[in-house]
């Protein structure tokens, strides 16, 4: 079964991070990534850009909205997420609590809805 | 006034005697019928009913039996509104007096080693164990278990309702098997508080309340399992181990709050009369001559205390308790751990190539100390850029960020 665990973190919280906390933090995260890989877990993974880049669009009587800014304006936002491939929830909770996010922040389990083909 | 102060002292006592009681209480209420739900429903009406009616009429002079009336009455208003018809009329008739009988004695039996070996039986599905005690001799709910064993909440709640309705329509006694049968039986208990403890143990810094609690509360369990069978050596023998783990916490980390090996952790930090006493347990278990799992491990902690304390090096010693574990079970765990005894007097390569045995076991994969111990023998033996992927796998399986950082920076050690 498909999971998405998305990471919620502190905005800014990276940002404030010494220049060695931050390389620890990604070198956490290649490690994670590669274990996830190597397990054969591994569906996809990405990384987002700050909420101060984010854009929402939606359409109201007919006209577009275009707001600059996330949809929610809350302290924790998504950061980034991952893909995966694993047996049941279970499964997908221990690779989410090994997670970096995890231990900085939270991370969200939720099973794809996979479509009938 | 009178009525805040009256509130407060009701729910204090009543708090008391759910901590204290709660076990003694179900195990005693569901002894009979086998229905541990039933029983547990009735348990939490009764606390409720003490909540409204004790700061009215003050508490009873014994609570436990207060209770046990209350929801003795339940029980068996529930059972007569489920069934009608004269079967139902005689099995409550013999369930009211059972209860009865001894409500008014006064004195509760303790049934929670009846209580444990039927949540721990062989027809109980083993990874329910655990949290099946957890829920049922200590009281902890359903949500606080699922996530310290890393489940949903609404799952683990399924998957207890279950185990307890096999207990009753499977028919489980609710007794302490007999000698012939008990040394199996008590195995599957003493690895049901092992697996409540281990839980716990993740969590060294006890920042996370609710793993503390389950560390304190299964040695709790394993006190009462000793205490109520003090002749079964095995049952001291993990009395002994899980003390010697618990005296060693203060020393796992730093002030920072960073991982501190074995090795490298100050002897002073430990616990000494916790140390003691599981020696002496350990001393007292062995005078019966019948070695067991917990036995041996016990004696591989009380080993590392003393080589850390005295410097002595005792690893061949320690090499052949594990020699002894594994004729007793194979665990890649125990070669896991040998291998590293192994390397302390052979040298890296033969510890090496004990490891290699396990690379083709599934779940090493995916098992942090694995890539740990790999990633520091690699790196004794010169061979640094594989002992670098090997932390890089043990980074990434690991959920801890203090254990996280203390492998970055062994990682971050190894010469280019």
């Amino acid at each position: 079964m498909q999971y998405l665990l998305m990471i919620y973190s502190e905005q800014g919280a990276w940002e404030k991070l010494t220049p060695a906390a931050q390389q620890q933090g990604m070198a956490a995260y290649n490690a994670f990534t590669e274990a996830l890989r190597k397990s054969g877990a591994l569906a996809g993974s990405n990384r987002l850009r700050p909420t101060s880049t984010a854009t929402t669009v939606r359409i109201a009587d007919g006209k577009s909205q275009v707001l600059d800014g996330p949809y929610a304006d809350t302290k924790e936002q998504l950061a980034g997420y991952y893909l995966i491939d694993v047996a049941d929830l279970d499964a997908a909770l221990a690779w989410a609590a090994r997670c970096p996010g995890a231990s900085h922040g939270i991370v969200e389990v939720r099973p794809v809805w996979s479509m009938p083909e | 006034m009178l009525g805040e102060d009256s509130d407060r002292q009701a729910r204090g006592t009543a708090d008391v005697v759910a901590r204290r009681s709660y076990g003694k209480l179900l195990a005693f209420l569901a002894a009979s019928s086998r229905d541990v739900t039933a029983a547990e429903d009735a348990l939490a009406e009764a606390f409720a009913a003490a909540l409204t009616q004790w700061p009215q009429r003050g508490c009873p002079s014994n609570p436990e039996a207060w209770l046990v009336t209350v929801a003795r009455r339940k029980i068996i208003d529930a059972a007569r509104r489920r069934r009608r018809g004269e079967q139902a009329t005689v099995e409550l008739a013999s369930i009211a007096e059972q209860l009865a009988s001894v409500a008014a004695a006064g004195e509760i039996p303790d049934r929670r080693l009846a209580l444990l070996f039927a949540a721990a039986h062989p027809a109980v599905e083993p990874g329910i164990r655990a949290p099946l005690l957890l829920q049922t001799v200590l009281g902890f709910d359903a949500r606080m278990i699922a996530s310290a064993f890393l489940t949903s909440p609404d799952a683990m709640a399924k998957r207890l309702v279950r185990a307890k309705s096999k207990i009753k329509q499977a028919g489980i006694a609710f007794a302490v098997p007999d000698r012939d049968e008990l040394p199996g039986r008590l195995d599957a208990v003493l690895a049901a508080i092992y697996a409540g403890f281990t839980e716990g143990w993740t969590d060294p810094a006890g920042i996370d309340v609710a793993r503390r609690d389950f560390t304190q509360e299964a040695l709790f369990l394993a006190q009462l399992v000793a205490e109520l069978m003090p002749n079964e050596p095995e049952a001291l023998g993990l009395l002994s181990l899980m003390l010697h783990a618990e005296a060693r916490r203060p020393a796992r980390r730093s002030a920072a709050g960073e991982f501190v090996p074995l090795s490298e952790q100050d002897t002073k930090a430990w616990d000494a009369n916790m140390i003691n006493l599981a020696e002496a347990l350990l001393q007292r278990a062995s005078t019966r001559r019948a070695f067991g799992r917990y036995q041996l491990e016990a004696a591989v902690q009380s080993a590392h205390v003393h080589r850390c304390r005295t410097g002595e090096n005792n690893w061949a010693h320690v090499i052949s308790l594990y020699d002894a574990l594994l004729s007793i079970c194979t665990s890649p765990v125990l070669r896991l751990n040998r291998s590293v005894a192994v390397a302390e007097t052979l040298g890296p390569v033969a510890a090496l190539a004990e490891i290699e045995m396990l690379a083709a076991d599934r779940r090493m994969a995916e098992y942090q100390p694995y890539w740990a111990a790999r990633a520091e023998l690699l790196s004794k033996t010169g061979a640094y850029q594989e002992a670098r992927q090997c932390y890089d796998m043990a980074i990434g399986l690991e959920h801890d960020g203090a254990v996280r950082r203390f492998l970055q920076r062994r990682q971050a050690a190894l010469p280019s």
